[in-house]
C-alpha cells in the first residue's frame, strides 16, 4: 500500500491508484472533461491538474494520469492550480463556447468572458469517444488523425466504418455533445441528451433539417422567437 | 567479408591495416555528406576519379569519401592529407587543377581559405579560426573514415573500445566509467548516461531490455547527429554494442528519420558489415555476447523525438507522449525496460570506454564534462557544425569560431535548443555553455542548435516563427499545448501586423506560462520558451510593434516603411536595377525616391545600399 497526502489529508491507496482516484476516496472533486471510469486514462484536458512536490515551486501534473507514490505531497485547489485551471477553461470556452457541460466548469470558477477570439469548435478532442469505441465497444471504428491543429476524430479515410456498430456510445460519452448533429445518418444517431442552449445549427445552415430528430428541439424552439 | 571470432583476430585485422598504410602518400578527402553533395561534391569526386584513372594517378595519390566535416561555408572542401592542406567551395575546374597539384606535391595557393579579416590565405586545415578553436573530438573522426568501409573505421582504433570493454569488462565496471565520466545526455535534457544506464541494468531482466539511439532530430537548422550518423555511422553501433554489454540489453533500435536518407543508407551499410564481421548479432567476437541493432524509421512528426512518443512509434502506434512515471527504464518498448540516447551521446561512449573516463571529464566544466556539437547557423561569416568543450562562452563561439557577423549590423541575440528554446541576448554573451547556465537565461540546451540573429532579425517575428512551427508539430493530445500554441501564435500574429493591444500581451504572457506549466510532455512543457524568451531580453521590441506600431528590425511588412534619406543618397542607382517591382525612381546623382505603393519590402534596396541612405521607418513617418 501507498500512502500519500491529498491537501494535508494523508490517504492509504493500492499501488497503481492514480491521483484522481485517490483523491475521489477522499471526496475531493476534481474536474475533468475526458476521464471517465471504465476507460484507460488519457491525460488530454489537462483540467485535472494538481500540483504535486514541495512548494516552492511544485510541478503541475494530470491527477488522471499520474500513478500515486509513497510520500507524495499532492495540491489539488493551490492558487497555481486554479490559475491554470482558469485558463485553460478561458481557452476551451473560446474554442467551444456551446458545451453546456465547460459552460457549467467555467461558471463554476468564475470564469465569465473569454479574451480570445471567439470559435465555434464542435469537439475539444478529449478522446473518449475514441477510447469508448476502442475499450468498451471493441469496435475501434474511430481514431485520432493528423497532428497539431489539423488533429481530428474520424473514421480511417472519412469512410463510413465498416465495424461501427451504430451502437451511439461514442455520443453518450462526448462532453461537447454534437455528433448528433453532424451525424450522417441523424435518424440512426441516439442523442446523448445534452441541453446545449446554443445549437450549432444556430451558426451552421447546415444543419437545418437534421435538427428535427431532436424533441423538443431547442435549435427551432430559440428560431421561431 | 571473413567474420572475426575473437579479440584477437579483430586487433590482428587492425595491426594489417596499420602496416598497409602509406604515411607519405596524398590522400584527397572529399566531404560527401547530404550538405556537401547539395553543393556539388558528387561532381567533385567525379572529376577526381576520372582525373585519377585518366592520368595513371591512381596509386601516387588516393582518394577518400567522407561524410560532413562541419564547415557548412566553405563546401564543397576538400582536404589534402597528410599536411592537412583544406581547400574550399571548390568547382569543377578546379579540381581538375588540384588532382594534378596532389600528385606533384604541390599547393594551389589561389585556391586556398582567404581569411576576411587579415586577407591572407591560410594553408591548413588546423590554423583556420573556424577549425583551430573548436575541440573537435567526435567531428575530427569524420574526415578520417569513410563511412561506407568499415576497414578505415577498424583501421583509425575503431571498435578498440569494445575489444576492451569485451575483453576486461565487468558490465558493472563499465556503467561506472561512464557514470565517472560525467557524460550527460546529448538530446537536450542533461540526464546523466551513467545513471540511466545503472537503472537499466538494475531492472529485472523478465522479457529483455532494449537500447534505443534517438536519431529523430527535428529542430529546424540543428544536423549535428545526422552528420555523425551519415560521417561515422559505426561509432554508434560501438557505442550501442559498449552499451548494451553494460546493462545487458538484447535488442538495440536506432530511429532515424525519413529525411535522413543518406544517414539511412550507410546505416544500413555498416549494420550490414558489423554484422558479416562478427562485431553485431549472435556471439560477438566469440565470446557469447549477442546485440543486434535494428533500424526504425520515423515518419517525420517532431514529437517522436520526445521519449515515450518515440517508443509509441516504434511500436507502430501513433506518436503521442505518455505520462511518465513509469519512465521508459521501468517500462519502455513493448513493456520492456529501455534506455534512449541521443546520436552524440553514443557518439561519445566508445571515446570515453578508449580514453578512459578520467581523461573525458578533464574537456569540459566539472558537471558537464567533454564537448557538445551546436550547428551554428545565421547571421554569422562561419556557418557550420562547431564541437567545443562544455563551459565556452556563447560569445567565443559566435565572434572566433562564427567570425561575427555576416551583415552590416551587429549580433542582436543566440537562439538555442531548437524551436522550443530560446533567445540570448548579446550582453549575456559571457554565459558559459552548460545545462545549467542555459535555463537559467531562460533557454535550453536543447540538441544544439544555435542561430544568430543581428539587428535586422525581429525578436517577435522569430517567437511567431517558432511558435509556427510548434502549432503544426505539436501532436494535439494535451488541449494547453495544442490550443495554447495556436493561440500563442494567433496574438504574436496579431502583434506583428500592428493589431494587438496591450492586453493581448499580458494575456500572451499568461498563456505561456499555463502552457509551460500544464503540459504532458517536453515539447509542451517548452512551447511557450521561444515567446517567454523574447519577452523577458526583448519587451521593448514588443511595445514598439504595439504602441508604435512599427517594426524596428524592418522584417514586419505592415508595420515599416523603406525611405532613402536625400542628403545620405548621391544617386548612385546601384538599388534601382535590384528592386523588384521597380519601385525606386530617380536620376544619377541625384537623391532617389521609393514609391511606398509599388514597394514590396524585400529589403534589397537595403542590402546593396553601402551608405547606409535606406532606413526603415514607421509607416506613419515614412509617408510624411
Amino acid at each position: 500500500m501507498i500512502t500519500l497526502t491529498i491537501n494535508g489529508i494523508r490517504a492509504t491507496v493500492e499501488p497503481g491508484t492514480t491521483l484522481l482516484e485517490a483523491a475521489g476516496f477522499l471526496g475531493i472533486e476534481i474536474p475533468t472533461l475526458c476521464h471517465m471510469d471504465g476507460l484507460s486514462p488519457y491525460g488530454a484536458c489537462r483540467l485535472c491538474i494538481v500540483e504535486i512536490g514541495e512548494p516552492p515551486p511544485g510541478k503541475l501534473v494530470s491527477s488522471c494520469t499520474y500513478p500515486a507514490q509513497e510520500g507524495l505531497k499532492v495540491r489539488t485547489g493551490s492558487a497555481r492550480v486554479i490559475r491554470a485551471r482558469r485558463m485553460i477553461l478561458e481557452l476551451l470556452l473560446a474554442s467551444c463556447p456551446q458545451s453546456k457541460i465547460i459552460q457549467d466548469l467555467a461558471s463554476a470558477y468564475e470564469v465569465r468572458t473569454q479574451r480570445f477570439r471567439q470559435e465555434h469548435e464542435d469537439c475539444i478532442l478529449c478522446g473518449l469517444c475514441v477510447r469508448m469505441c476502442a475499450e468498451q465497444m471493441m469496435a475501434k471504428a474511430i481514431g485520432f488523425r493528423g497532428r497539431g491543429e489539423h488533429r481530428s476524430i474520424g473514421t480511417p479515410f472519412d469512410v463510413p466504418s465498416e465495424v461501427c456498430r451504430l451502437c451511439g456510445g461514442c455520443m453518450y460519452v462526448c462532453p461537447a455533445c454534437q455528433l448528433r448533429c453532424t451525424y450522417h445518418e441523424p435518424d440512426k444517431a441516439i442523442c446523448g441528451a445534452c441541453a446545449n442552449l446554443s445549437a450549432p445549427c444556430l451558426e451552421k445552415p447546415k444543419f437545418d433539417d437534421l435538427m428535427c430528430y431532436m424533441t423538443p428541439c431547442v435549435a427551432c424552439e430559440i428560431r421561431k422567437d | 567479408m571473413e567474420r572475426l571470432n575473437s579479440i584477437d583476430e579483430l586487433q590482428a585485422l587492425r595491426d594489417r591495416m596499420v602496416a598497409d598504410r602509406q604515411p607519405d602518400r596524398p590522400v584527397m578527402v572529399i566531404t560527401a555528406g547530404t550538405c556537401g553533395q547539395a553543393s556539388g561534391a558528387n561532381d567533385l569526386i567525379r572529376i577526381a576519379k576520372r582525373e585519377l584513372l585518366a592520368n595513371g594517378l591512381a596509386e601516387t595519390v588516393g582518394l577518400r569519401i567522407t561524410g560532413c566535416h562541419g564547415f557548412c561555408q566553405a563546401e564543397p572542401s576538400v582536404l589534402v592529407e597528410p599536411e592537412g592542406v583544406f581547400y574550399p567551395r571548390l568547382g569543377i575546374k578546379e579540381m581538375v587543377k588540384l588532382v594534378r597539384a596532389v600528385s606533384r606535391g604541390e599547393v594551389l595557393e589561389e585556391l586556398l581559405w582567404r581569411d576576411p579579416k587579415t586577407r591572407r590565405r591560410v594553408a591548413k586545415q588546423a590554423d583556420i579560426p573556424f577549425f583551430a578553436q573548436q575541440t573537435r573530438t567526435i567531428l575530427s573522426h569524420n574526415q578520417k573514415v569513410d563511412p561506407i568501409r568499415v576497414y578505415t573505421y577498424i583501421g583509425n582504433g575503431g571498435y578498440s573500445a569494445l575489444a576492451k570493454v569485451l575483453w576486461t569488462g565487468e558490465p558493472r565496471r563499465v556503467v561506472q566509467e561512464v557514470k565517472a565520466s560525467g557524460l550527460r545526455g546529448r538530446g537536450g535534457a542533461g540526464f546523466p548516461t551513467g545513471r540511466k544506464w545503472e537503472l537499466l541494468a538494475s531492472q529485472p531482466n523478465g522479457r529483455g531490455r532494449v537500447l534505443v539511439c534517438n536519431a529523430d532530430e527535428g529542430d529546424p537548422g540543428a544536423y549535428m547527429d545526422r552528420s555523425v550518423l551519415e560521417g561515422n555511422p559505426h561509432s554508434i553501433i560501438e557505442g550501442m554494442l559498449i552499451g548494451a554489454y553494460a546493462t545487458g540489453a538484447t535488442e538495440g533500435v536506432v530511429y532515424v528519420r525519413t529525411e535522413y536518407p543518406l544517414a539511412i543508407k550507410h546505416l544500413v551499410i555498416a549494420l550490414r558489415q558489423a554484422r558479416e564481421l562478427g562485431l553485431l548479432g549472435n556471439n560477438i567476437l566469440g565470446t557469447g555476447f549477442s546485440f543486434d541493432i535494428e533500424i526504425v524509421k520515423g515518419a517525420g512528426a517532431f514529437v517522436c523525438g520526445e521519449e515515450t512518443a518515440l517508443m509509441r512509434s516504434v511500436e507502430g502506434e501513433r506518436g503521442e507522449p505518455r505520462q511518465r512515471p513509469p519512465y521508459p527504464v521501468e517500462k519502455g518498448i513493448g513493456g520492456k525496460p529501455t534506455a534512449i540516447n541521443n546520436v552524440e551521446t553514443w557518439a561519445n561512449i566508445p571515446i570515453i570506454l578508449s580514453g578512459g573516463a578520467a581523461a573525458f571529464a578533464k574537456t569540459g566544466t566539472p558537471g558537464n564534462s567533454g564537448t557538445k556539437i551546436f550547428s551554428l547557423v545565421g547571421k554569422v561569416k562561419n556557418t557550420g557544425l562547431v564541437e567545443v568543450p562544455m563551459g565556452i562562452t556563447i560569445g567565443e563561439i559566435v565572434s572566433n569560431i562564427g567570425g561575427g557577423p555576416s551583415g552590416r549590423t551587429a549580433i542582436k541575440a543566440v537562439q538555442t535548443g531548437g524551436p522550443s528554446g530560446g533567445c540570448i541576448p548579446a550582453s549575456a554573451f559571457d554565459l558559459p555553455i552548460d545545462f545549467e547556465s542555459l535555463a537559467k537565461a531562460g533557454s535550453i540546451m536543447g540538441s544544439g542548435g544555435m542561430i544568430v540573429m543581428d539587428h535586422r532579425t525581429c525578436m517577435v517575428d522569430v517567437a511567431k516563427y517558432f511558435m509556427k512551427f510548434l502549432k503544426d508539430e505539436s501532436c494535439g493530445k494535451c488541449f494547453t499545448c495544442r490550443k495554447g500554441t495556436q493561440r500563442m501564435w494567433e496574438i504574436l500574429d496579431d502583434v506583428t501586423s500592428g493589431k494587438a493591444t496591450p492586453e493581448q500581451l499580458d494575456l500572451l504572457e499568461e498563456l505561456a506560462q499555463v502552457v509551460k506549466d500544464t503540459s504532458m510532455c517536453g515539447l509542451g512543457q517548452t512551447a511557450a520558451t521561444p515567446v517567454l524568451s523574447t519577452l523577458r531580453y526583448f519587451r521593448e521590441e514588443y511595445m514598439e510593434h504595439i504602441d508604435r506600431k512599427h517594426c524596428p528590425a524592418s522584417v514586419c511588412r505592415s508595420l515599416f516603411a523603406w525611405r532613402i534619406i536625400p542628403e545620405k543618397c548621391p544617386g548612385c542607382g546601384l538599388c534601382i536595377p535590384v528592386c523588384p517591382t521597380g519601385a525606386i525612381t530617380g536620376e544619377k546623382k541625384k537623391a532617389h525616391v521609393i514609391d511606398p505603393l509599388q514597394c514590396s519590402k524585400c529589403g534589397a534596396c537595403y542590402d546593396v545600399c553601402n551608405l547606409e541612405a535606406i532606413v526603415g521607418e514607421p509607416v506613419a513617418e515614412a509617408a510624411r
